[in-house]
């Protein structure tokens, strides 16, 4: 197909500054798919230990309560707020990639801002309370 | 010069004999209900045990006594345990894909994935269908407050 030596221009400006034609190359697409990876891993590995913790109600209450009360600790505390912090990272990223598939494309580096602003709204209404909760004990 | 590129998602095909069942379709429609219903059942289950209170510091096994005496919770966990437990596994065999160059580390990983994910469904759905939140000769003070009146 012959091609204008304009339109060749203009999309070798578009792809000399930042990659073209794939939503999962560079900038925004790149970093909320690599966050993405990220937290999901980090969520699985916590998922196998949650539950192996919480099987301990089904051996005695004193093997549970000794366990749990080590998720009471300031460390353990703010490792809390990591965990909810990616959980809700990747819930709300999610959200997005759902709507990227299923709606509009085009709207993938705005709804990134979107997914941040809601993350720090939520976090906000989260992490205050729960460290209240952590170093108030 | 024409050249075709097959569209994202469209079935591996490991000879000619194809598949009835496009499995990385239905994957890739799991992921995302699944992601959704997750977002409701883990939002709300954060929300309970860190929120509503003292947060954290109310965990015990009372509390989650509490909790798994109410079919309502039962039910809620059940299903969080096997969505999320089934979504985590897809995502990790999708990141053994990608990053796993060898055939045989690949064979590994996804196996010791997928024992993990059964062996914690089995573990975590029989421990909620057959927890008892009364245990004979546990202490008073550290089972729940309605264990007394039984």
């Amino acid at each position: 197909m012959p091609q204008t030596a304009g339109t060749l221009d203009s999309q070798q400006k578009t792809t000399s500054r930042r990659p073209a034609g794939t939503l999962y190359r560079g900038n925004t697409g790149m970093w909320s798919w690599v966050l993405h990876r990220i937290t999901g891993v980090a969520i699985f590995f916590f998922l196998l230990v949650h539950i192996l913790d919480t099987a301990l109600v089904r051996i005695s209450p004193e093997a549970y309560n000794a366990v749990i009360s080590q998720y009471q600790t300031p460390i353990m505390g703010l490792g809390e707020v990591a965990l909810v912090g990616a959980i809700v990272f990747h819930a709300f990223n999610g959200l997005r990639i759902i709507l990227i598939d299923f709606w509009n494309a085009k709207y993938q580096r705005v709804l990134f801002y979107v997914v941040i602003g809601l993350w720090v709204v939520t976090m906000l209404g989260f992490a205050p309370r729960h460290l209240i909760n952590v170093f108030s004990h | 010069m024409t050249s075709t590129i097959e569209a994202p998602r469209s079935p591996y095909t490991r000879s000619s004999k194809k598949s009835s069942v496009n499995w990385e379709k239905w994957g890739w429609i799991y992921m995302r209900v699944s992601g959704v219903v997750l977002i409701v059942l883990i939002f709300g289950h954060l929300f309970v045990n860190l929120m509503v209170g003292e947060g954290v510091n109310a965990l015990n096994f009372a509390f989650v006594a509490g909790k798994l005496s109410s079919p309502f919770w039962m039910v809620w966990d059940v299903l969080m345990l096997w969505l999320a437990l089934i979504h985590g596994g897809n995502g990790m065999r999708t990141l053994v894909n990608d990053y796993a160059t060898s055939r045989i580390s690949r064979g590994i990983l996804k196996i010791a994935i997928l024992v993990s994910v059964v062996a914690l469904i089995v573990l975590g759905t029989l421990v909620v269908f057959t927890f008892d939140p009364c245990p004979a000769g546990a202490p008073a003070d550290l089972v729940a407050s309605f264990c007394k009146t039984l």
